[in-house]
Order: structure tokens, then sequence, then C-alpha cells
């Protein structure tokens, strides 16, 4: 009796639970959400188009050409920051896998002992001690795991996160531990971007004036100019706004130690005594020593694009199954960190004759 | 075929019980240069053959605050299988490499330099230290597992498959019958599993 087994590498990210959308075989990850993302690319490719297109011919030629090489470097690495933010794991814990589950199970009714019926059972918390202060970690239902700190549940994308900061729709991900130091890159140099377009579509439009007066640079102009014009003013003007009190306001967070969801939870706010025990109580050292900003990828990757280990090979042991899906060769990228074991099963297409 | 390794008998006897039990499951335990991924990779698919009798999970320190470290404490369900010393050890050192990884230092400020000017660009050709640090713990998860963890029938499982979490120890059904491994938990021989 042969029995031809020819089971498919199934990708760790195929397999995953929670609200994320894939691409390029899981390299890209992002929230299922799409739609402001695209909005926040428009308004910044468009935005920078305009300027390229419009202002830099004038500029450079009356004022300097390092004005606009400077704004498509900055323009550059805003987009990369972006697409960084965007596409990469926040820092994803995986859920637990059933034995662990169960044991953590066990452990909470060990704990609680015996609940009469009809009484609700105690929430389910662990405490633990930082730096002589007890935190408490709570139970995720989801996730089935005791959240470490400051890890929390995204609902969005239904995963827990670890250092979650918040879920941001503009960039279309959660901010977490993985991607935090991109998105405060992101904002930082986007602020930079805007406040530099800003100031030249001023001096662009102030050196016209002066040299024909105001009205007759308006009417100067081709017909559509001051509508792109005033279309850049009024987008710098509402980024400005938000997105450098959004960088200040990250910069106030670095130096605290803090996150944007303990700063909205007040989990630190000083009542009831209770202080944030991640900080250094020194403005200079949460800067320097902020543990996500000067450290690299300081958290386990989800491993989107790795296989499974358990998945597939498994029914390499019942030998009647037939699979018909054709077997894929795919090399792991070398961006994220090496798994320790990874997949060598050639045995996953296993073809022989084998009496039982 | 099967090649038995030329080690200690206890790890030679251990082999063999998985090789009947592997023939009879019709897998071929393919053994080669690569023989320590071949047997980790073999003792995970046993997990579904029942084998496996339970899972022991060493849980993360966080008296010192978010840094990843794992408990030293010993787990009473282990009191049989290993020595207490080769597990702190284990975990000792697994705790000294993380503190590495994590280390903030002048190397870690100019890599983070240079990947900020060149728009983390630079990480398509060159691995960061906590990359380098990862393989070279996983590359010691595995070295213990076979030299100390499989002949036990203990197995380690690397802590960034569980997001760093938990240390998993998987404890699996003590085949020793004939062998010198300290054990008095449930002994089943591979005659047992066989189908």
């Amino acid at each position: 009796m042969s029995a031809v087994m020819i089971t498919r590498k199934v990708r760790k990210w195929e397999k995953l639970p929670g609200k994320n959308t894939f691409c390029c075989d899981g390299r890209v990850m992002m929230a299922r959400q799409k739609g402001v993302f695209y909005l926040t690319l428009f308004l910044i490719v468009g935005t920078c188009a305009l300027f390229f297109a419009f202002e830099c011919p004038y500029l450079a030629v009356h004022l300097s050409p390092a004005i606009p090489v400077f704004a498509a470097v900055l323009f550059l690495f805003v987009m990369a920051m972006l697409l960084r933010t965007s596409f990469s794991d926040p820092g994803v814990l995986p859920r637990a896998l059933p034995d662990e589950a169960t044991f953590i199970e066990m452990e909470i009714e060990a704990a609680n002992g015996n609940v009469p019926p009809g009484q609700r059972a105690p929430p389910r918390i662990r405490n633990v001690q930082i730096n002589n202060q007890i935190v408490k970690l709570k139970y995720c239902y989801t996730c089935k795991i005791f959240r470490p700190p400051r890890a929390s549940h995204c609902s969005i994308c239904d995963n827990c996160v670890d250092r979650f900061d918040h879920h941001c729709p503009w960039v279309g991900n959660c901010v977490g531990k993985r991607n935090y130091r991109y998105f405060y890159l992101f904002t930082l140099s986007l602020s930079l971007l805007t406040i530099y377009i800003f100031t030249f579509d001023i001096v662009h439009v102030a050196m016209r004036s002066v040299v024909s007066g105001f009205l007759n640079t308006l009417k100067e102009t081709p017909g559509t100019y001051p509508f792109y014009i005033c279309f850049i003013l009024l987008v710098c003007f509402f980024t400005l706004w938000s997105v450098v009190g959004l960088t200040g306001f990250h910069t106030y967070l670095i130096s605290l130690n803090q996150t944007t969801n303990e700063d909205i939870k007040g989990s630190w706010s000083g009542k009831n005594r209770v202080q944030n025990p991640y900080s250094h109580k020194n403005i200079i050292k949460n800067c320097c020593e902020h543990p996500v900003l000067c450290l690299q990828k300081t958290t386990a990757p989800l491993i989107p694009n790795e296989h499974t280990p358990d998945e597939a090979k498994a029914s390499a042991v019942s030998a009647a199954e037939k699979s018909h899906s054709p077997k894929e060769e795919q090399p792991p990228t070398a961006k994220l960190p090496p798994l320790a074991s990874p997949e060598t099963d050639a045995e996953t297409s296993i073809a022989k004759d084998k009496p039982h | 075929m099967f090649e038995t390794k030329t080690s200690s008998s206890a790890f030679g006897n251990y082999n063999s019980m998985w090789m009947y039990t592997l023939k009879n499951v019709g897998l071929d335990f393919v053994r080669k240069g690569t023989s320590q991924h071949s047997r980790f990779h073999n003792l995970q698919e046993l997990r579904h053959s029942a084998s496996l009798t339970t899972k022991v999970f060493i849980q993360r320190d966080y008296s010192e605050g978010t840094i990843c470290r794992f408990q030293s404490k010993f787990p009473s369900e282990l009191d049989n299988r290993i020595e207490r010393s080769l597990l702190e050890e284990t975990v000792k050192t697994l705790n000294s490499y993380y503190v590495e990884a994590e280390k903030i230092g002048g190397q870690s400020y100019m890599e983070g330099c240079l990947a900020c000017a060149t728009a983390y660009f630079v990480f398509l050709c060159m691995e960061t230290r906590y990359e380098k640090v990862l393989k070279k713990i996983s590359g010691y998860i595995q070295e213990q597992n076979e030299k100390i963890y499989a002949p036990r029938g203990l197995l380690l499982t690397d802590p960034i498959e569980r997001g760093m979490r938990v240390l998993e120890i998987s404890v699996y059904e003590d085949h020793g019958c004939s062998s010198s491994s300290p054990s008095s938990s449930s002994v089943s021989s591979a005659c047992s599993t066989a189908r």
C-alpha cells in the first residue's frame, strides 16, 4: 500500500490568529483597515509632488538648488519610516499553545481554590515585583496568557502587543515595542518636512510678491498655481498642528519612559502613590537609555514567514493521507532574526511504499 | 537508515528506542551531519505520537524590570529527570546572553546612529548585534538539548518561539528501562507505543 504525501510547508503567518493582513509572503504585516493609511500616503506624496513641481523650480533658481535636494532626502526618509512603521510587526506576542494555556488554567484554579457555584471567580491577576514595586499582570482571555508588563491587547488587531503604545489608523498598524522607534522617527521627520515645505511655500509667495506685488503674483502665475499653493499651505497648516503636537507629546512620553496607553489610562499618574517603575527619574537617562529608541529590535519577532514546525509535518505520521498541494520551497528572509530550529524537514514530502 | 551516534550508552539506548518507535509510525529517521537538527525536529514530530508526557514552563523574572530574564527556581516536576545544577546553569547562561543582547553601549549607539542615517536600509546587509546574540542563543539551546536534555528525555524550546514569555521544557516518556538514567517516573517502554 503506497502512501504519497506531498505536504505544503505552511508559513507561520498563514496560521496566525488575529486580524492582521499579510503581504509579500509574510514580510508585510498590517491591520485590516487600511483606508486612513492610504489617505496618509496620498497627503504626503501629493503635497510633496506639488511642492516639487510648482515651487522647487523657482526656489532652485532664485535661492539655491540645495533646497529641493534636501526636501527630496527628507521626503524619502519620511516615506521609509512610514512604510517601516506600517509594515513591520509591532511586537505581537504569540498566543499560548494549548499545553501552555492548560498549564496556566491549572495554576489559576489552584490559586483560586474552590469557587462556590453562582459566585464570580476572582479576576485573574498575577502580581510581580518590578524595581521594588508591585505590578499587576492581567490575564488575556483571547490570547490565554498573562500579559507581560507594559503589554496590552489591541482589539482592532486582536493581538497582544508588547509595550503597546497605541493603534494608529494613520499608519495602519499598532505601535508597539518593535516599531515605536520608526513611528517616532516618522512623526519627527514628518514635522520637519512639514515645517520645511510650509516655510519655503511662504518664502516663495513672499519673494514673488516682493518682486511684483501680492495680487500680481496671483495673476502672473499660471491659472492653477494659487490653487496648488493654497492646497499645500492648508495641508501643511493642519499637519503642523497635529503632527508637531504629536511629536512633542511622544518626546514628552520618552522623557518619562511611558507609553501612550499608560498615559491615557493614568497608570502612573501618581494617584495612590503609584509611580512608574520603569522610569529612571532622570530625563537624560530616560532618553539615552530608552529601551526602544536605543536598542535594536529588542523583542521576539513573530517571524511570520518562517515555517510552522508542527504544522503539516504531523500529517506524515498517518500514512493513509494523501495531499495534492505541491511542495513550496521558500528561503527565509535575512531581515528577521533566525529561528532556533530552521525547518529542514524534507520529510514533509515523503513518498514510500509501506505495509502497515 | 538509522545511524547510531557513538556517544554515551544511555544516549545510544535512548536512540534505539526512538528507532523502534519511529519504524512503527512509519518515519524514516535519517541521521546526517546535521544530526542536531534532525533529532531536534524528530523529537518535535514525536510530540504527536503520544510520547510527550507533560510540559514545564519556566516563567520570566521581572524583578529587574522588563529585561529578558528567566526565573532560576527549579520546577518540582523535573526533580527526577535532571540535576538541579544543570538546569540552573542553563538558565543562568541564557540570562547572561539576554543581558548581553540588550546591553546599551557604544556599539549599540553606533549601530543606531548608522541605521538612522541610512533610514534603516543598512540592515538589509548587516545583522544587528541583537540578532547575532539570538543566533548564539539558539545554537546554545540546540547544543544543550543534544548533550544534556535529550538523553534525559527532555527538550528545551527556544523562548523566542514563545514570544520570550516562557522557557518551555517538554518532558517525554522515559524509555530508560535499560538505560542508566536516574528516572523513576512513569516508564513505558517503546513496545507499548508500537502500533
